[in-house]
């Protein structure tokens, strides 16, 4: 009986936790810069899980991408650990799953490398994605 | 698919190597002469193979990772990219 409450208490604290650390990153949204240069099909997202310049790149753009890509791959690398797999193979999974989520009008890279504009029709994807 | 390609040579080798000295109805003499010029021929054959499929070995172990290990992370990826919104 009081191991259950303990038990419970202690669920109760870890769901607490848990709350609060996905909700403050979830919070966080994309950066003007970035979510205009997504709308204006200046960046899209590439086919390996990472941020692409689609078109003639410029060194503010050139920041932009490089410091996302940063980012997504210490996420990436956290989470490759965690699974026991590459780097690579949870990029390109995440990478399947962010083509996915693109909106209509956006940018992202086709299986044979090229840069395709999203329609309200599913994206051309590679056919390993899930 | 490439793989079966790239095992399919070395298989072949093998057989080919078995069935040159395996030929014992041929007489003895006759037969030593021939193994002696077949053994470095089907070694040189298998040394070539086994050198140029180096590069391709590689990327397509890669992709027979993947195939696998995508459905198994595919869940967490979703996740992660909800939890990084500000960078998806």
């Amino acid at each position: 009986m009081r191991n259950f409450v303990r038990g419970g208490m202690l669920a109760a604290a870890a769901g607490a936790a848990l709350a609060v650390g996905i909700a403050a990153p979830a919070m966080a949204q994309r950066d003007p810069a970035y979510a205009a240069a997504r709308a204006a099909g200046k960046v899209g997202e590439g086919r390996d899980g990472y941020l692409g310049i689609v078109g003639q790149p410029t060194p503010a753009l050139q920041r932009l991408v490089d410091d996302i890509n940063i980012k997504r791959r210490a996420v990436y690398a956290r989470k490759a650990q965690e699974n026991n797999a590459t780097i690579e193979e949870f990029a390109f999974t995440a990478g399947c799953q962010a083509i996915s989520r693109t909106e209509p009008g956006e940018k992202y890279q086709a299986p044979d490398g090229s840069w395709k504009t999203r329609t309200s029709a599913p994206p051309d994807r590679d056919p390993r994605c899930p | 698919m490439t793989r079966a390609k790239l095992t399919g040579p070395a298989g072949a080798a093998k057989t080919s190597a078995k069935s040159g000295t395996g030929g014992r109805a041929v007489a003895g003499g006759w037969r030593r002469q021939l193994g002696a010029a077949l053994v470095p021929a089907i070694m040189l054959g298998g040394c070539i193979n086994v050198n140029a499929p180096d590069k391709p070995i590689v990327i397509e172990l890669n992709i027979n990772i993947r195939q696998e290990v995508i459905y198994r992370l595919a869940e967490d990826a979703a996740d992660t990219i909800e939890e990084n919104a500000d960078i998806f």
